[in-house]
């Protein structure tokens, strides 16, 4: 039997009681969102804590995926399942069904959510590619009601760490729509159905009146400490008419950026091959979404 | 810590510890042993449970976050002698073998069926796609989950 050692259990009521309860027992205490990375992490004792804060009942006031001006707003509480399911989300930013098709399995997806996929900070994860390929910013409130917003580079500061403080709490992802046409899309390769990537890549597009590229994003998950964004591949394609030759430009790019370890699932040779196939793969077909 | 769960419609109040996981809780603290539990790492699904309406794996809930929520186990499927039709369709399409994987699979294919009640072949996959049967016999559960979809079509047309 694996269960995890012992902690004190605690439920929040609401952001901003969570953040009293995070102030006053510090760094031995950890929200607890989904569950589905934490707990398996404390029944291998790989992660401790005195205290888990329960934040479930949060999803009322952060489980939400709200569309204002120009910009898509999802509360960190929004579920997995909901992300997928979201007609208004597919529509303006089709990577994020894409990317929810392969994490995991749908019970799984019932419970996870995108804050605690994000403040996991895997650098295999999924979701973190999503919001590194679209240049997401994070809102992060503290004691008083305070909040900042930090990008996505700011936000994942290692493996498994990330610039929220131990009396913070992540309640918000913000993610820019620009007006131009705009297309993205997300693949990776995975040993077995729902399982961690051995590489993935997204890649977001926009095109002008011209159909020339105005701006592009690919990030990479599974190949370095971080998922990685490749702002060598924006500069590259800024400008440029859509075109194979361009795309694998852009592959090559991702697969000399990239810094992947050679382990069991597979070897740094090969991840690179596929850093760079996934990321042409995903751009022609961010294209084809931008021009339909 | 005390917890208040309702499991199956019945309403138990335990001490427990804060780490106690769900499937503990239900075979170890409630004796409602149809709940297996197996690989302890969310991967096998046989541990699948209904939490307030939702299939989720409890190996990977913890006791204290199913306090004041609804639970529904596989005991909660039959009606006294009268079998659940999911059941009665795996029984009649040989959906189960050695019957580990069967109590999670049950849960998650009521829950389907009661979310889409002619799901095809393909959706049936999907639906399972986090549960492991180690004899696969995916197939005949595929046909068990069609057997019941077209048994309750029929049923419900004789009713009206």
């Amino acid at each position: 039997m694996q269960v995890p050692a012992p902690f004190e259990y605690e439920r929040a009521t609401s952001v901003d009681q969570a953040i009293g309860l995070l102030e006053r027992l510090g760094s031995s205490a950890r929200l607890v969102a989904g569950g589905h990375s934490l707990l398996p992490m404390m029944k291998l004792r790989l992660a401790n804590f005195e205290y888990l804060i329960d934040i479930n009942d949060l999803h009322g006031e952060l489980g939400y995926i709200r569309r204002s001006g120009d910009e898509v707003r999802i509360g960190a509480m929004t579920r997995h399942r909901e992300l997928l399911e979201s007609d208004a989300l597919a529509q303006v930013l089709p990577i994020f069904r894409d990317a929810e098709r392969v994490i995991a399995d749908p019970i799984v997806r019932n419970r996870g959510t995108l804050g605690g996929s994000l403040c996991q900070a895997d650098p295999s994860e999924d979701l973190s590619a999503v919001c590194t390929t679209l240049d997401a910013s994070c809102v992060i409130r503290g004691p008083g009601g305070t909040e900042r917003v930090v990008g996505m580079e700011e936000f994942h500061v290692g493996p498994y760490e990330t610039a929220v403080a131990d009396n913070e709490i992540l309640t918000e992802i913000r993610i820019p729509v620009k007006a131009d046409k705009s297309g993205s899309a997300y693949a990776k390769v995975e040993r077995r159905a729902g399982d961690w990537a051995v590489v993935s890549a997204g890649a977001a597009i926009w095109l002008g009146a011209d159909n020339r590229i105005t701006d592009a994003r690919v990030g990479l998950a599974a190949v370095g400490p971080n998922t990685t964004g490749i702002p060598e591949i924006s500069a590259a394609l800024r400008g440029q008419e859509p075109a194979e030759a361009l795309y694998e430009l852009a592959g090559a790019i991702a697969a000399r950026s990239c810094d992947p370890a050679t382990d069991t699932r597979g070897t740094a040779d090969y991840k690179r091959h596929l850093a760079d196939e996934l990321t042409r793969r995903t751009l022609r077909k961010a294209v084809e979404r931008a021009r339909s | 810590m005390q917890v208040t769960v309702t499991v199956n419609g019945v309403e138990y109040t335990k001490e427990i510890e804060g780490r106690l996981l769900l499937v503990h809780f239900l075979r170890d603290t409630l004796g409602l042993t149809g709940t297996h539990w197996g690989c302890d790492t969310s991967n096998c699904g046989t541990c699948v449970v209904w939490m307030d309406g939702e299939p989720v794996k409890s190996c990977t809930v913890l006791a204290a976050m199913a306090g004041g929520r609804e639970v529904r186990t596989v005991e909660g499927l039959a009606n006294g002698a009268e079998l659940d039709p999911i059941q009665e369709g795996f029984r009649q399409c040989h959906g189960l073998q050695c019957g580990f994987c069967t109590p999670g699979m049950l849960m998650t294919c009521r829950h389907l069926l009661d979310n889409n009640p002619d799901p095809t072949e393909g959706e049936i996959r999907e639906a399972i796609s986090g549960q492991i049967c180690r004899c696969t016999g995916y197939s005949s559960i595929v046909r068990s989950v069609r057997w019941t979809a077209v048994h309750e079509a029929e049923a419900k047309a004789a009713a009206k």
